[in-house]
């Protein structure tokens, strides 16, 4: 197990090479720079914007500027901005933990959710139940998630507030004064995980479903119905542990869109994870903060797929990794 | 999201390719015997014949479509859909009487049904029905094209791919791996931004990240395909390498990449919708469903309306297409067909 994730986290290399060589190829292939901009300005005298592009290090070919920038890295360096000249690693690891925190609680709360609902559905196959979760299992899964925010918004928010009911926050992590305990962030969680996680329900609960439906009608369940064994033990002893297991790849491959998917959701929320981070780099021509981002989801990303494998192989011992 | 429904299929499809030109139906076959009467030296001919009687896939795939009564309301309604988009012109002239560039300042934020403004009107004061027209036309042009472009892109590599196989098909791969390991969203984004193209242009950025996913898909098809005896006998009758790919190969993929193309489309959809709404998508003034809805997010807390509508008719597109996406699924599924 330990050779294989070193193994695999090996393979991570190669690929990180080719996702900020591809990165920094499309940035800079692209006509003007942050300093060409201060050329236009007639503030600013021509030389000086010269100078800061020799500064920046920006006047040399982009090839040579992405070697020494890979060798920055290898040295632990992500760079300083260049719309503010402060290191960009520090407001990353910032980032991070925030994003994190969104969509692990949206995974967690959409896999409490998605679970019992599939279970459910598949017991009660056929059933009104079982009709209307794949109706609403359908309906959630064509759901544009910003629309959804903004709709969660309004009517939590905004018409909770006029109708004088309790109403929760919409933007940041603590209420600016007197904020910051632990029941404010909670308040400030609750909606823009709701809306990461309501997109997710749907499409788990009815992947759960036909996953234990799959597994319901194996052998080894009419033996043990044959043994006369309690259905109770059946459902949650035989089957529900085979039927789980297909979940966590379908679990895997989502965490990347979770990840990224956050953006909309901390744009709208102002969260100040690493989606927004992206959002606001790119508006401003920040190239090395918009390094950073792309290759720390890229990492999430590829380490989100490893954990998936190694968790499949932990929970089934059949699953050799080599 | 769209990821997720694609690796699903990766695995259903991968045990059983579909079968181009299954057998006549047995029954079908017999009929057409009888008719011809007593044995003759007919034979050859009649299983021609009935062969030629039997409707193709396609044909078979649509009468199941059409029995399936989700996906038949589905399309319907999508159909409504792109009426209406189409009609814009028409709506602009004779229902509304505004231009989907017009704004009269006086007028900003409106509610519906109020001074000839039958949606209301956005806070700049244009007509929020004429620019749900024109910026459906937009949203649905792009998604089909980007569909399109996904289908032509990632086809043709996937097919390469698995047909040649050595360095090109490694090179290749590779590259789906480093695309695939960036999330699909910061990376729409940041080219999205970074190069802000027109409508068309957005459609091709969309696509140029969208092919990896079928790209592997097909390349794994291929490779199941390419041992299969049909080829070597196609190969041994002096068959061109393309000759093979595109007249043996691909027809046996064609069902498997149409499902996969019409599920991803509402993914697309949402993805222009999304870019558009964050301001980096399609440009004002040029309408498009998410930069309606993205200007009405600053009036969110006077006027709800304005939020609520273009949303809906994103929403209710890519829900129509995903259920008629779902639709083809099943009449395309080679485990179903008859």
């Amino acid at each position: 197990m330990t050779a294989y994730i070193v193994r695999r986290l090996l393979q991570m290399i190669p690929l990180i090479f080719g996702v900020t060589f591809l990165t920094f190829a499309l940035i800079n292939l692209m006509p003007g720079s942050p300093v060409l901009r201060l050329r236009d300005n007639p503030k600013i005298r021509p030389e000086a914007a010269l100078e800061l592009e020799k500064q920046l290090g920006l006047d040399k070919p982009w090839p040579v500027r992405y070697v020494s920038w890979l060798g920055d890295l290898a040295h632990g360096d992500l760079g300083v901005s260049l719309y503010n000249r402060l290191p960009v690693a520090d407001r990353i690891w910032a980032a991070i933990p925030n994003t994190l925190l969104l969509a692990v609680l949206a995974l967690g709360i959409a896999l409490a959710i998605a679970v019992p609902l599939g279970v459910y559905s598949a017991v009660r196959h056929g059933s009104l139940f079982d009709r209307s979760a794949s109706v609403g299992a359908v309906a959630m899964y064509a759901m544009p998630d910003f629309w959804l925010a903004l709709l969660l918004v309004i009517l939590f928010a905004l018409k909770f507030k006029a109708w004088g009911l309790p109403s929760l926050p919409v933007g940041g992590m603590a209420d600016a004064r007197g904020g910051g305990d632990l029941l404010d962030r909670i308040r400030h969680l609750i909606l823009p995980v709701a809306a990461l996680a309501m997109v997710q329900i749907g499409s788990w609960s009815a992947f759960f479903r036909s996953s234990m439906l799959e597994t319901l009608s194996q052998e080894y369940i009419r033996t043990a119905r044959g043994k006369g064994l309690p259905n109770r033990t059946i459902l949650y002893l035989h089957a529900f542990k085979n039927a789980f297991l297909p979940l966590i790849t379908i679990v895997g491959l989502a965490l990347p869109g979770l990840l990224g998917g956050a953006l909309f959701i901390e744009t709208i929320f102002a969260w100040p994870g690493m989606g927004r981070l992206t959002y606001e780099a790119v508006g401003r021509r920040d190239y090395t903060m918009i390094m950073a981002t792309t290759l720390m989801f890229s990492v999430l990303t590829m380490l989100s797929n490893l954990v998936a494998d190694v968790l499949y192989a932990v929970l089934d011992p059949r699953i050799r990794l080599e | 999201m769209a990821q997720v429904i694609s690796d699903e299929h990766e695995s259903e499809y991968q045990v059983a390719p579909p079968t181009g030109n299954a057998a006549p139906a047995p029954s079908r076959a017999l009929a057409t015997l009888s008719a011809y009467g007593e044995g003759e030296a007919y034979v050859g001919a009649l299983d021609r014949r009935s062969l030629r009687k039997t409707p193709g896939l396609y044909i078979r795939a649509w009468r199941r479509f059409r029995s399936n009564r989700v996906a038949m309301a589905a399309l319907i309604v999508l159909l409504l859909i792109v009426v209406f988009v189409l009609s814009a012109g028409l709506i602009s002239r004779y229902v509304t009487g505004f231009t989907p560039q017009e704004n009269h300042l006086a007028d900003k934020l409106k509610p519906p049904m109020t001074d000839g403004y039958i949606l209301g009107s956005d806070g700049n004061g244009r007509d929020i029905l004429t620019r749900l027209a024109y910026g459906g036309r937009v949203s649905i042009m792009i998604a089909v094209l980007s569909g399109l472009a996904t289908f032509f892109i990632g086809g043709a590599i996937g097919l390469v791919s698995g047909y040649r196989g050595g360095l090109t098909d490694t090179l290749l791969m590779r590259l789906v791996d480093v695309l695939l390991s960036i999330p699909g969203l910061p990376l729409l984004i940041l080219i999205a931004s970074l190069y802000s193209p027109g409508p068309v242009g957005l459609a091709f950025v969309l696509a140029a990240v969208s092919w990896p996913g079928i790209a592997r898909i097909v390349r794994g098809e291929v490779l199941a395909l390419r041992g299969r005896e049909y080829v070597d006998a196609a190969r041994t009758l002096g068959a061109s390498g393309p000759r093979i790919v595109l007249r043996h190969i691909l027809p046996n993929i064609l069902p498997l990449m149409i499902v996969y193309i019409s599920l991803i489309i509402p993914g697309l959809i949402l993805a222009e919708t999304g870019l558009s709404f964050l301001g980096i998508g399609v440009q004002v003034p040029t309408p498009s469903w998410g930069n309606m809805l993205g200007d009405a997010q600053q009036f969110f807390r006077t006027n709800a309306t304005n939020v609520v509508i273009p949303g809906l008719m994103i929403y209710l597109t890519s829900l129509t297409m995903y259920l008629v996406g779902n639709g083809l699924r099943d009449a395309l599924d080679p485990k179903l067909s008859e």
